[in-house]
């Protein structure tokens, strides 16, 4: 145990899906880290649903991987189920979602962090920061003993001020009964942080073997061995199925006779709840035409019996929820082991927060997770390893790393929270990325495994592979693009075989590969190089060259920008001081205090008149502060 | 900030005999010489060189207007980035013509102010003018903002909207099926999308359709006037010329020996074109035929055949009307002064739904009602088109070609199998192409669409 005065050089409260990656990230980057929890039983706990990924989640959680986190790694040896979405569509939107056991993934986790060098991991309530002159530089626990660190991450999910709800009963309370943190909410207040109250909620959990999988339609996983980390090689065969049900007119008429009693509308909840997660009150509500909804069983893992019923979130009274579930089609006798509640909690509004994820308020302050006012476990890793490599670098004296909207999900979450804020829990989606052709699921590494290594969370021997796959991809594209193909009555043959028109001329690969029939195989078959390429690189060298006029059109949006994006805005600049900006405009400026002129464009009221105002006031002052020096 | 090329009309519109328009930028050289004919190409003449040549209409290759060009290199120019100077001819559709030309060469229309921005951010200017330029860029912007709000109440700017929500919901779904993959909705297929997006893509055509009603307003409803001998042709056009103080332009072109008048009938610019000689031959179908005169009708947005009250009905009248009901036509049966001869109703009878007028120009009289009556075809929402709403700006009209041709690369998209969250690229470039006519254009407008339009959750 880490003995009262001890100094570290980051400390990191809360250890969910944000504080782990944090800890780990900054302990991997040489810094001796102290992750302080209020139970050892609850790290990487998963308080709702038992799965990690899907489209934009799971983009995030390769994102994590490739710069050297530990998501990815973790799912990959606990998950019961893995499958890839949307594999009809294309490559940009190709999403793997795996399935948790939720306790097995726990215990890894935890297994991690104790394995961790550098890594101090500690059980005991963070009450205050030391904060001092606006500068953080350690912690307060209960039991009195005080922790010194240069840096401190506060990842403390849903747990401030947390309230449980459930009908007309409501109690303090983290998540699943957890001890709620009361005291260091109103510290953060009293600090000066402006808190939003939001709201999230969980549907109830059932017992496997009181309900009926032959009325339901089962999900099996994918038979194909899928794995989130670029690192893993062994793969779990041995796979549960979920199953699929629907709500029906009873279970919507039941739920219309006992609205009355719902929290949501009786004015007992006041936190501002997720539109993308309603309860099943408020789908009944509002989307009243609908005649059925559907309901997911989920194991929560592989030696339990308890089924996670996702689309039946609810904060309805505890008989209610047994009443409702009994309604549903093969859940006639589902006996009910969980009941689902709604919570509220207190979040900080993130525009008080740098891209870097330290505060504006407090210097030396991290923030990360659903503090920070996102919902999800991909979402609160995302930010997690950013804190923790920010607030490492910070000790190490060096400047923050942004990702940008064009590298990846992680800077299209944390440039959407810095720079717009959220008014509901944020939950990343692949809409939200103007460049979602480029933030593939499939090229995580080449987009961020580079940097990862700069900044030494990747390896020597996994960045040697790495450069390896990258120069494998660029020699067969090469090749693709410099070998033509003539008619030969063999290509012909092997071309009508897969249903592809016959060649009127001879042709490059390159070009060949862009028919949509075509695919890498069919190309190493008409013209296979000299050594055979990995499945890996192939995929990549299809993407790339199938796709290359669209991904091409991005990348020409993201050059339009680039400018923008690169101008940075000087610490001597005075909004109050900038004549013609829109009052409105100033006011957001002032607030969110942009980085670059691309961000100060992507605030809400600042409109392109007042970006061309301010880069005229830039201009100027900038040969007027020349002149001075 | 952003170094692509611009262009833009840099003398008042509508004054003066010549025009010039100013392109700035990278790409301006090749720009221009895209469009420009000349004895050599714009890409091998010296700095600050004039050069004699015409531009033409990069997709037809028709000759639109003969020009001077001043080609001017970076550094000493007004923006300091390479500069070439259009002058030509000063009349408003010349220069729209020539402007047009450039703008589909690859040039952007300027913002407000944006030369001088240009020339002040390149250290052009000197600091003392950098308050000029944050005051022209404010009060540009005001008054655009203001005609943004005007707008918002008009029939363009709901008309965009409406296509701008039909898009939004397309999106929507797409991202629906992306985002939630095992959501019960209806899978957007790519037969659906292609139904969609040619929608889309023919709603945007039909107003580019009206842009072209639009110019008509912008440079002048060409009219012509047919009638036989002695029916009044001559003092019509006097009549309205001296009435509304004709301004006269000569254009003595290569390619325009017309005399055009332009006079305004209640805020209506007419444009008296002599196409058809009316004034050197009494009788067009006469002169020139009966198919050759349909073309000479065919450029006319405006027919206005005179018929002799004090006299009966003529063949060459029966003609004339047989001639003019496949335009817009107002019939002007002139000489009420006169002991009656003509047969109204049948006149009334063959010429069907066109309006008629009568008239008596010698004694000043029914002119009015003539120009009432024109004032209710082309502001009443009669004219040709059912549906008046008229797209008259040049920003507007590029922007609308802008998302005409990203609806048309989706189609192409789909078509040819590609998958449809990469077609999506295009559909929400056409969104937000159109959002910047109506200056608007916020992406998380697409997140609201998505929660208000499915109801997800788990």
């Amino acid at each position: 145990m880490p003995v009262s005065g001890e100094k570290f050089d980051v400390i990191v409260i809360g250890a969910g899906h944000a504080g782990c990656e944090a800890a780990l990230a900054a302990a991997r980057m040489g810094c001796s880290t102290l992750l302080l929890t209020l139970s050892l039983d609850t790290i990487a706990y998963m308080p709702c649903n038992p799965s990690v990924g899907g489209p934009a989640k799971g983009h995030v959680v390769r994102e994590v991987d490739a710069l050297g986190g530990e998501m990815g790694r973790n799912i990959d040896k606990t998950h019961i189920q893995m499958r890839m979405l949307n594999t009809g569509k294309g490559p940009a939107v190709y999403a793997l979602r795996a399935q948790a056991d939720k306790v097995l993934y726990q215990q890894e986790m935890k297994k991690a962090l104790e394995h961790e060098p550098n890594l101090t991991l500690h059980q005991n309530m963070v009450e205050k920061l030391l904060v001092e002159n606006g500068v953080c530089h350690g912690v307060l626990t209960r039991t009195g003993a005080k922790y010194y660190s240069k840096t401190v991450v506060l990842t403390t999910g849903t747990y401030l001020r947390g309230k449980v709800i459930i009908g007309d009963l409501a109690y303090e309370s983290g998540p699943n009964n957890q001890q709620p943190s009361i005291n260091l909410a109103h510290h953060l207040i009293d600090l000066g942080f402006e808190t939003v109250r939001f709201k999230t909620g969980t549907p109830p959990r059932v017992n496997k073997n009181t309900i009926d999988t032959d009325q339901m339609e089962i999900q099996p996983g994918d038979e194909e061995p899928r794995a989130f980390s670029y690192e893993t090689t062994e793969y779990i065969t041995d796979q549960l199925p979920c199953w699929l049900t629907y709500t029906n007119e009873r279970t919507h008429a039941y739920i219309r006779d006992n609205l009355h009693r719902a929290p949501m509308y009786s004015g007992v909840i006041q936190g501002q709840g997720p539109r993308y997660c309603p309860s099943i009150e408020d789908k009944i509500v509002r989307f009243a035409d609908k005649n059925r909804h559907q309901i997911f069983l989920e194991p929560e893992g592989r030696d339990t019996l308890e089924m996670y019923v996702q689309g039946l979130s609810t904060s309805l009274p505890e008989d209610v929820q047994q009443s409702i579930l009994r309604t549903i089609k093969g859940m006639e006798k589902a006996e009910m082991m969980r009941t689902g509640y709604a919570i509220e909690y207190d979040a900080i509004v993130p525009t008080q927060l740098w891209p870097s994820l330290e505060t504006k308020l407090v210097e030396n302050l991290f923030t990360a997770g659903q503090i920070n006012g996102t919902s999800g476990y991909e979402e609160a890793a995302g930010q997690g390893i950013m804190a923790g490599i920010n607030a490492a670098r910070k000790v190490q004296g060096k400047e923050p790393v942004i990702l940008s909207r064009s590298q990846a999900y992680i800077g299209v979450l944390i440039d959407d929270l810095v720079t717009k804020g959220t008014n509901e829990p944020y939950r990343l989606l692949t809409s939200r990325a103007e460049y979602r052709l480029l933030l593939r699921h499939d090229n995580a590494d080449l987009r961020l495994t580079e940097l990862g290594y700069e900044i030494g969370l990747i390896p020597e021997e996994r960045y040697r592979r790495f450069v390896a796959k990258r120069e494998a991809i660029e020699k067969e594209i090469t090749r693709l693009r410099e070998t033509k193909v003539k008619p030969t009555p063999e290509i012909q043959a092997l071309l009508e075989e897969v249903g592809s028109s016959p060649l009127d001329n001879a042709i490059e690969l390159s070009r060949l590969i862009k028919r949509p029939e075509i695919k890498y195989e069919h190309i190493a078959r008409i013209a296979p190089p000299e050594t055979e390429v990995a499945p890996d690189v192939a995929e990549q060298v299809e993407i790339q060259l199938k796709y290359e006029g669209y991904i091409n059109k991005s990348l020409q949006q993201v050059e339009k920008m680039r400018k923008m994006e690169n101008k940075r805005i000087p610490d001597w600049v005075d909004y109050d001081k900038v004549v013609g900006i829109a009052t409105e405009a100033k006011e957001k400026l002032k607030q969110v205090r942009p980085l670059s002129l691309g961000q100060a464009s992507r605030i809400s009221g600042v409109n392109p008149a007042d970006i061309s105002i301010l880069l005229v006031h830039i201009e100027q002052g900038g040969k007027a502060h020349a002149k001075a020096e | 900030m952003e170094t692509d090329t611009i262009a833009a009309i840099s003398t008042p519109v509508g004054e003066g005999g010549i025009a010039v328009i100013r392109v700035s930028g990278d790409e301006a050289v090749p720009v221009v010489d895209r469009v420009f004919q000349g004895s050599r190409s714009l890409a091998e003449v010296d700095s600050h060189t004039v050069h004699y040549g015409h531009i033409v209409d990069p997709k037809t290759g028709k000759r639109l207007d003969e020009v001077l060009v001043t080609v001017m290199r970076a550094p000493r120019t007004f923006t300091r980035e390479d500069v070439v100077e259009v002058s030509c001819h000063g009349g408003v559709v010349p220069v729209q013509a020539v402007l047009e030309a450039l703008l589909s060469a690859g040039a952007r229309l300027a913002e407000p102010g944006e030369f001088t921005k240009r020339a002040f951010l390149n250290g052009r200017i000197d600091l003392s003018q950098a308050e000029a330029v944050i005051d022209l860029i404010r009060s540009k912007t005001d008054r655009a903002a203001r005609v943004a709000m005007q707008q918002a109440e008009g029939r363009l700017s709901r008309l965009i909207q409406k296509l701008r929500q039909d898009i939004l919901e397309t999106l929507a779904h797409l991202a629906v099926n992306v985002d939630y993959p095992e959501y019960d909705a209806e899978e957007m297929t790519g037969r659906l999308l292609l139904e969609k997006s040619r929608e889309i893509e023919k709603a945007i055509s039909q107003l580019l359709v009206t842009a072209r009603q639009g110019r008509i307003l912008r440079e002048g409803i060409a009219t012509v006037i047919i009638g036989r001998p002695n029916v009044g042709k001559s003092s019509l056009l006097n009549t309205l010329a001296h009435e509304n103080k004709a301004i006269v332009t000569d254009i003595p072109g290569t390619t325009r020996d017309v005399i055009e008048e332009y006079v305004n009938v209640r805020g209506i610019p007419l444009r008296l074109v002599d196409t058809a000689g009316i004034r050197e031959t009494e009788d067009i179908v006469e002169r020139i035929g009966v198919e050759r005169s349909h073309k000479a009708l065919e450029q006319a947005d405006l027919v206005l055949l005179l018929l002799n009250y004090g006299e009966p009905l003529t063949d060459d009248d029966r003609k004339l009307i047989d001639l003019a009901r496949d335009y817009t036509t107002i019939v002007v049966v002139n000489k009420t002064d006169l002991e009656p001869k003509l047969d109204l109703d049948e006149v009334k009878r063959l010429i069907g739904d066109h309006p008629l007028i009568t008239t008596s120009l010698k004694e000043e009289r029914g002119l009015d009602k003539l120009e009432q009556a024109i004032a209710d075809l082309f502001l009443g929402g009669k004219a040709q088109s059912a549906d008046a709403t008229y797209v008259s700006n040049v920003r507007h009209v590029h922007l609308l070609e802008r998302a005409q041709q990203s609806v048309r690369d989706a189609i192409e998209g789909i078509e040819t199998g590609v998958p449809l969250d990469m077609v999506e690229i295009d559909l929400k470039n056409a969104w937000q192409y159109l959002g910047e006519i109506i200056g608007d254009a916020v992406a998380e407008d697409l997140i609201d669409q998505i929660f208000s339009q499915f109801c997800l959750g788990k």
